[in-house]
């Protein structure tokens, strides 16, 4: 603590800074305003069109007051239930496939080569943006929601296969020791000792990737991977602001829904 | 634990009868679902196109290779601009958030009635809505380029760093603060001496954990037109010249592999 010398009458206290060498605080503390002055002077601000925005703005927000749920509203029911059922579909694959994957990836399950291909499978399954996986597979599986399912699917094995691994890698070794000691193979290891042990961390990750699934279902449509992101493209196309706030206030209330009916199956499962 | 009885040998099982009846209801319930959605998609989906894909895949990763790496010199410009949209969107997003969560944590909210909720809502809505919906709307707004791309990561930061955040503060020790305010602390001396040094690792933490994330979204936000990289990929797809794809997700993977490693150390570092 760094005080005034004791002779001094009153003592001020002054609090530390947080990086004890001069140098290197005012090194860093330049670099940061340097890099800002930087990252800020490339902002591309065009006044005109910021202008021309504002009364767009003034539209826009007036629209989201009073959304339109029946001009579009087929659409958009099509598209709502589209997404859900992709999120179901995906969900349910992309959990029965990582869990053998995340099995796999569990350094103290597996065996060194049946590790390294998991974990291989897992990095490549997160390198890349939804979107683009949903580009990819598009060009695939041609246009619609099979397309959009395969790109949930990856991502939701990414995802759960590499939490799913972290946690078996975490887990008390004693009661697979104790399963081992009365002579149990390694299904039944892995089912009497690792699987109760991950089982309430799985379901509640399960339940938040249902709600990321469907998430993310609203914006593969934008290239074309079926969902409700395609009824929402299209109706920021033609500047009907009053449906985009509609489907905005339609996906908003079913996260709602979604992360009450989570925690209420948590509460009761767990 | 339920023990059966068969003659004299007794069984363990894992569930009483009544237990393991819900349990196979509610399992087949979900399956039903299951099955049922799956059925609407197989529905929908021309299997044509789907028995042709690995054909595709493999006459689309012969037009992506050789991937045209003398285009790698138009993409410095795009991929420092998408650098830029995630760090200052960070900035921007981490700047909103900070007094959200104070407002929206039990123990420094002002209003547990009142103020709590509001701002528990905005951190639920913005998250809820994708960093690219918030960009078609920003560019509707203020026109393509990077200022709606920064905008539309800040939106989308605010709810996850502020959620976050907010439970950071609810976890810290109550002792520091009382003591702090035992000395007859103004209200903000609480905060600057009691709370915030309390917070400041697990804040330095989420911020870069969140500019991670930002980098991997602010690649596609240029698909929308909110700049960065995404709008050559964009191009690029448009224009079906699959060889510049190519050389768009190496550079992108790339960049995301980078801002790992360095979010990695600078966690190591903060923590």
């Amino acid at each position: 603590m760094s005080a005034t010398l004791p002779s001094q009458t009153p003592r001020t206290w002054r609090r530390p800074p947080r990086i004890a060498n001069p140098r290197t605080r005012w090194t860093l503390y330049l670099g940061a305003t340097l890099y800002l002055i930087w990252a800020l002077s490339s902002v591309d601000i065009d006044l005109p069109r910021l202008l021309e925005g504002l009364s767009r703005a003034t539209e826009f927000f007036a629209a989201a007051l009073t959304p339109d749920f029946f001009t579009r509203w087929s659409d958009i029911r099509a598209g709502i239930l589209e997404s859900l059922t992709m999120t179901v579909v995906a969900t349910a694959a992309g959990i029965a496939l990582s869990v053998p994957l995340g099995l796999g990836a569990a350094r103290n399950l597996a065996t060194r080569p049946v590790y390294l291909v998991c974990r291989a499978i897992l990095a490549v399954t997160r390198a890349f943006h939804e979107i683009i996986l949903a580009i990819m597979l598009v060009a695939m599986f041609g246009f619609g929601p099979f397309a959009g399912v395969v790109t949930l699917v990856v991502s939701t094995i990414g995802f759960l296969g590499k939490l799913i691994a972290e946690d078996i890698e975490a887990i008390q070794w004693n009661s697979v020791e104790a399963i081992d000691s009365v002579g149990a193979s390694w299904l039944q290891k892995v089912v009497y000792a690792v699987l109760p042990q991950i089982m309430p961390r799985f379901i509640g990750l399960s339940l938040y990737r249902l709600d990321i699934n469907f998430r993310e279902s609203a914006v593969i449509g934008i290239v074309g991977a079926g969902g409700i992101g395609a009824t929402l493209t299209t109706a920021f196309d033609r500047y009907e602001f009053e449906a985009v706030s509609a489907i905005l206030i339609l996906i908003i209330t079913t996260v709602f829904v979604a992360e009450y009916l989570a925690g209420a199956i948590r509460r009761r499962v767990l | 634990m339920p023990v059966e009885i068969q003659g004299d040998t007794r069984i363990w099982r894992r569930r009483d009868r009544a237990a393991s009846a819900r349990h196979f209801g509610a399992t087949l319930a979900v399956a039903a679902l299951v099955v049922f959605c799956a059925k609407i998609i197989s529905d929908q989906t021309t299997w044509e196109f789907v028995g042709s894909a690995p054909l595709q895949g493999a006459d689309l990763a012969m037009r992506m290779w050789p991937p045209r790496l003398s285009y790698l010199t138009e993409l410095w410009g795009p991929v420092i601009d998408t650098i830029h949209i995630a760090t200052l969107g960070t900035i921007l997003g981490v700047m909103i958030a900070s007094p959200l969560a104070f407002l929206a944590a039990n123990n420094t909210t002002p209003s547990r009635a009142l103020v709590r909720p509001v701002a528990l809502a905005l951190l639920v809505t913005s998250r809820s809505v994708n960093s690219i919906i918030w960009a078609l709307m920003l560019v509707v707004i203020f026109g393509p380029g990077m200022l709606s791309g920064i905008i539309a990561i800040a939106l989308r930061s605010v709810g996850f760093c502020g959620k976050l955040l907010y439970e950071a503060i609810e976890e810290i020790d109550a002792h520091t603060v009382e003591a702090v305010a035992s000395t007859g602390a103004s209200r903000l001396q609480v905060l600057t001496f009691g709370v915030i040094p309390q917070i400041a690792p697990a804040f330095a933490g989420i911020s870069v954990y969140r500019w991670d994330i930002n980098i991997r979204e602010a690649t596609v936000l240029g698909l929308v037109g909110a700049g960065g990289i995404g709008m050559a990929l964009q191009g690029a797809i448009d224009t079906l010249a699959w060889s510049r794809v190519s050389v768009i997700f190496l550079v992108i993977l790339g960049t995301v592999v980078l801002s790992e490693w360095v979010s990695a150390k600078a966690r190591a570092a903060v923590i």
